[in-house]
């Protein structure tokens, strides 16, 4: 918190920074990001996802539909919301970055346990061995997401010192 | 289905709805030019944009055989690009500024009106978009509709109307009686994009016998059409999500007590500064006051 943030918070018109708003900002960036990802190199450009699997049950296709709307407007709106933020003077960057990384973690974990084992969607791959991709892809979840937690930790840990 | 569909539009596109299209943008010029104020360009360029894609949609893609994927090309543009970029044209406030005060009030009495406010709020249009669509694709009025040509037209409208209530309730920038809160439109335009996405994997699961009732049936063309939904539904719910953020986005500038340099570049971001508050464009006041406001700023 040494950096440009609190200088620019005296200024009147300009709110003080919002650690939670940040970290809430970039983690709904940080979802639909990961949902783009998803879509964008297992669907389309590797080819492993399928667009639907016909062991998906219509519990599933309906949580689908609604979850990737939702993943729509979270990109749009979670970017709007962060220029807000930003505009205002009330970003703090690295909870912003620790809230993203949070954010695509939860994804990823979602996606992993709810979407493919739970609800059947899809799977990683088919027509290969799935324990490994499964292992990965949860661990490579729980990895962003405790990252993220550490960054936050820390920036709160510094803000708290500094503060008067 | 390629045979029965369009026995008639094979020869070529159908004058009819061209000409329509014609008129909604002679229309809206000849209301630019008779707006002595100046009217926004970005704004007649959005109206001409959308009537372009109408043209697209009712012309060359309509003179075509009767394939699925062309006719669901057709009905995203009719019933999504089409509507959004004519929203943006804030055909109402236009109306409002061009004719003389009386007529004016009783536009904007229509638009205070019950059954408007009713039709006008966001969930009711995406019942009618979404709900619309459900009901042509998993009813017989489909392949109804490939036989009979005025039940074909009657469905295009249907698609355009349906799409412009929903961008307008949405994120139109032209007034709307009593628009509820951003999070209701949001939620709104959240049910809308999952029913199509759902609607549209439900299609491809069930392309052997959905739409039900065809002469004939492809397949993999269905199935193709099914996927060109889901996808061109998403580019739709970008767009209509950007307008209306981006509506938000202006309405919660900071104002006066910013310093001189935040507000250089609000200015810079925003164009030009309106003398007044931007929710005036969000209700319709009293004709006095609804002719001075400018359209609230999205797209």
């Amino acid at each position: 918190m040494r950096g440009g943030e609190m200088a620019r918070s005296r200024f009147p018109g300009s709110d003080a920074p919002d650690l939670r708003r940040s970290v809430l900002a970039a983690a709904v960036i940080g979802v639909a990001v990961m949902a783009a990802v998803d879509e964008i190199v297992f669907h389309q450009i590797l080819g492993w996802h399928h667009f639907y699997d016909r062991s998906t049950p219509s519990v599933g296709l309906l949580s689908d539909g609604l979850l990737h709307s939702a993943e729509l407007l979270a990109l749009v709106g979670g970017f709007f919301w962060y220029a807000d933020l930003r505009r205002r003077g009330a970003l703090v960057p690295r909870a912003a970055w620790g809230g993203f990384l949070l954010g695509a973690g939860a994804f990823q974990l979602f996606d992993g346990i709810v979407d493919h084992k739970v609800l059947r969607l899809h799977q990683i791959r088919y027509g290969v061995h799935l324990l490994p991709y499964d292992v990965v892809w949860n661990v490579a979840a729980v990895a962003l997401l405790l990252l993220g937690a550490w960054v936050i930790w820390r920036v709160r840990s510094r803000q708290g010192r500094d503060a008067p | 289905m390629t045979v029965l569909a369009h026995s008639g539009a094979a020869a070529g596109p159908d004058p009819l709805p061209l000409a329509a299209v014609a008129v909604l943008a002679v229309a809206y010029l000849a209301a630019v030019s008779s707006d002595r104020r100046g009217w926004p360009r970005r704004r007649t360029l959005a109206w001409l944009t959308g009537c372009a894609v109408l043209a697209v949609a009712l012309g060359p893609l309509a003179a075509g055989p009767g394939d699925p994927r062309v006719h669901m090309a057709q009905h995203l543009l009719l019933g999504m690009f089409a509507p959004l970029a004519l929203a943006l044209g804030a055909p109402v406030t236009l109306l409002l500024r061009v004719v003389p005060p009386p007529s004016a009030r009783r536009v904007s009495r229509f638009l205070r009106a019950r059954p408007v406010h009713l039709l006008a709020h966001p969930v009711t249009a995406a019942l009618l978009t979404t709900g619309g669509l459900a009901l042509v694709l998993l009813t017989p009025l489909y392949a109804a509709a490939e036989r009979n040509p005025v039940l074909h037209h009657a469905l295009h409208v249907h698609y355009v109307a349906a799409g412009y209530l929903l961008a307008w309730s949405v994120a139109g920038p032209d007034p709307a009686p009593r628009r509820p809160r951003p999070a209701v439109r949001v939620g709104a335009l959240l049910a809308a994009g999952a029913g199509h996405a759902v609607l549209a994997k439900f299609l491809y699961a069930h392309a052997t016998t959905l739409p039900p009732g065809l002469p004939e049936r492809d397949v993999e063309a269905l199935r193709a059409a099914a996927r060109l939904m889901y996808y061109g539904g998403d580019v739709a719910e970008l767009l209509l999500a950007t307008a209306l953020f981006a509506a938000w986005y202006r309405r919660r500038r900071p104002r006066r007590s910013a310093p001189a340099t935040e507000r250089g570049t609000d200015r810079r971001r925003g164009g030009p500064p309106t003398r007044r508050p931007r929710r005036e464009a969000d209700r319709v006041g009293p004709v006095s006051r609804c002719t001075g406001c400018r359209p609230s700023s999205a797209g």
